[in-house]
């Protein structure tokens, strides 16, 4: 088991003959993903390294089978490939696309809810997500990963930064703790898929027995992620929340980090876990060790 | 990116909104012509990005140029809560029977446009929020319906809008919801949404912040650029298209990712230590990011001490390590530099890094993120 994604998997690329696209494409395959097929409108019949290149979304998943996406196209043209993937009947989007419009985000997510209620979206300004052993989907570097193991303790990993998704990765591979999925949300403000939404997930999956989350200023879904824990999950938890010394009202790179109007703050935050019973560490580092200690009782 | 109001005036009446006849004004001659060609009396505004101009004196009424002379003069160059005045705008001055209050945001918990309407405006409308939570109507808007007359009209009837304000104000709401969609702001607010004795209803205030992401579909938008306010660090930062933000400290930050330059900042703090800046030089930066981004903390004369935060995804840890070597036959760095760097191509990295030959005392390796925090605040306090 895992979360969203595991060794079934089948994954197009929308995207596949961009730079990006077919560098983090292959690196994917690598891994061991099944990356089925690339879609770029008017590239139908080419390959990139073996791999064959559709039209549209509904080519390659009649040739393929695919029931997952990966997303790699500049921001101008993200919203469309998203909404591209969803009405041909894809499940699971992954989009790393960073700055796109927080208009079009907004009308992409309501748009899924609506019209396309089984359509999961992940990010978009994402790392992707990782199920060690059986599926990397995005740019994180797979070997970072600590695989799970058959009778655990294991433990997932949600992150709304991408490098500290790595960090938290890399924390538990030094410490020979296995991870079941990564999933980075992305630091934007409409992410398609939230805190909650991978804790309910987590919460469900037997494979997974404690989970660590990676917060950063900015917004309130840290504090609702808290209210959920509280009310529904039971596995003992660690977490980080990046930013505590962050000036109020100066956008840190993501869109989505502002501590604006007394709002957002990382004290706020970790206090609100806290109070949930998660285990707060003041670095990445010591929520690593607050998650060993939690491995160590289990 | 945060308009001053003229700014936001001029980008409202694109909308259709109401707005006072006026002008920009950066010289006490100009302002005289501004206000003759918006006629008396007109109000001479400070353009500053920052709450409480009217109690600063940077907002005064005039009924004759020899007044206008007078105020300009006093306003120009004034320092507002550490932001002087550089540039003044004129209006006509307008009659006030009510001051009304009005924005559009994205509410990020519920994932819709929020519009916030209330009777009482012109004050600050957090205080309003805690005063009087129930003057304040809030309707959630789906992106993707938007928002139609009838529907902003019920909201205004809803605010306890008097009969005659109405239509008018309906108006102004369904243009300044075009003006945050279309218009792609991160903010869109009147604030005072001001009923005329006439009864007519006007903006006379405008605040908007623009998306930054969306430049690309608004070529429009070069002519707001130029008045932002940075100091020069931030500006060498941004000619660099370098995600910075200066700050007081004296170790300089590099890092990837925003996550992890704010977290650096964080650690340094913790090991008793504070950041010159925030600098995240974003994902795939390669080796001419990075001499760009020793260049610019270089040209910060507080920082003592260099800490350079590397975790590699889509960044390369040779490619990162190039450009250290790069910037360091490029410029003179006045403060040494201390590296943590893991992930993809760390090894091939620390490697060209230590080819390279730069002595101990210029640069150093540690191996995790809180030993190069350490190390980077023990030299910041040495030097």
């Amino acid at each position: 088991m895992a979360i969203f994604v595991n060794e079934n998997t089948k994954v197009l690329v929308q995207g596949l003959t961009g730079g990006q696209g077919k560098y983090h494409g292959l690196r994917n395959r690598d891994y061991g993903t099944q990356i089925v097929a690339g879609v770029t409108p008017g590239k139908a019949g080419q390959d990139v390294d073996g791999i064959p290149v559709y039209d549209t979304v509904e080519d390659a998943i009649a040739a393929t089978g695919a029931t997952a996406s990966f997303v790699v196209v500049p921001p101008k043209f993200a919203a469309g490939a998203i909404l591209d993937a969803a009405k041909a009947g894809i499940e699971f989007i992954v989009c790393i696309t960073e700055g796109i419009p927080a208009q079009d985000e907004a009308k992409v997510y309501n748009t899924l809810v609506r019209d396309f209620p089984n359509t999961r979206l992940l990010g978009p300004n994402c790392p992707g997500i990782i199920s060690p052993g059986k599926c990397n989907i995005g740019i994180t570097a797979g070997e970072i990963a600590h695989l799970p193991s058959a009778d655990g303790p294991n433990v997932g990993i949600v992150s709304r930064s991408g490098t500290l998704t790595y960090q938290a990765l890399y924390e538990l591979k030094q410490k020979g703790i296995g991870v079941s999925t990564c999933v980075g949300i992305g630091g934007d403000p409409v992410p398609g898929t939230n805190f909650i939404d991978c804790l309910g997930e987590f919460e469900a999956d037997p494979e997974t027995h404690a989970i660590m989350m990676i917060g950063e200023i900015g917004g309130s879904a840290e504090e609702e992620a808290a209210e959920f824990i509280q009310a529904n999950v039971t596995k003992p938890m660690s977490a980080y929340i990046a930013g505590v010394t962050a000036p109020p009202g100066k956008k840190m790179g993501h869109a989505g980090a502002i501590v604006s109007g007394g709002k957002g703050t990382a004290q706020g935050k970790m206090d609100a876990l806290a109070a949930a019973g998660v285990k707060v560490g003041q670095n990445p580092t010591e929520a690593g060790e607050l998650m060993a200690e939690i491995v160590d009782a289990l | 990116m945060d308009l001053f109001e003229y700014q936001g005036k001029q980008y409202f009446a694109r909308f259709g909104i109401p707005v006072s006849p006026g002008a920009p004004a950066d010289t006490v001659d100009e302002a005289v012509t501004a206000a003759e060609d918006a006629g008396y009396p007109v109000v001479v505004k400070a353009q500053v990005q920052v709450g409480g101009r009217g109690k600063a004196g940077g907002i005064k009424l005039a009924d004759n140029a020899d007044e206008v002379r007078e105020h300009a003069g006093n306003i120009l160059g004034m320092d507002i809560k550490g932001h002087t005045v550089r540039r003044l705008w004129v209006e006509h001055a307008s009659d006030i029977d009510e001051e009304y209050y009005a924005s559009f945001t994205l509410d990020r918990a519920a994932k819709k446009h929020l519009l916030m309407l209330s009777a009482e405006g012109g004050v600050e409308i957090e205080a309003v929020a805690e005063s009087n939570p129930d003057a304040i109507v809030k309707l959630h808007i789906d992106p993707v319906d938007g928002l139609d007359l009838a529907t902003a009209r019920q909201a205004a009837v809803d605010a306890k809008l008097p009969e005659r304000a109405l239509d008018g104000a309906a108006d102004i709401l369904v243009k300044l919801y075009a003006c945050f969609t279309e218009g792609d702001c991160d903010l869109a607010e009147i604030n005072p949404l001001i009923l005329k004795p006439t009864g007519e209803v006007h903006a006379l205030d405008a605040k908007v912040t623009l998306d930054g992401n969306a430049e690309f579909r608004h070529p429009e938008w070069e002519d707001f650029k130029g008045l932002t306010e940075m100091d020069d660090r931030e500006k060498m930062a941004a000619e660099k298209d370098l995600q910075y933000i200066g700050l007081d400290g004296t170790v300089g930050i590099i890092a990837n990712g925003a996550g992890l330059a704010m977290s650096t900042l964080d650690v340094v703090n913790q090991v008793g230590g504070s950041a010159a800046n925030f600098l995240d030089i974003g994902g795939g930066a390669n080796a001419d990011v990075m001499a760009g981004a020793l260049e610019v903390i270089n040209f910060d004369e507080n920082v003592k001490s260099i800490f350079i935060n590397i975790f590699g995804g889509i960044t390369r840890g040779e490619e990162v390590a190039k450009g250290i070597v790069e910037a360091m036959s490029r410029v003179d760095l006045r403060a040494p530099i201390v590296i943590r760097l893991d992930g993809t191509n760390a090894e091939e990295g620390r490697q060209i890094l230590a080819d390279a030959g730069i002595p101990e005392d210029k640069l150093r390796s540690e191996p995790t993120m809180l030993d190069a925090a350490r190390a980077a605040v023990a030299l910041a306090a040495g030097a």
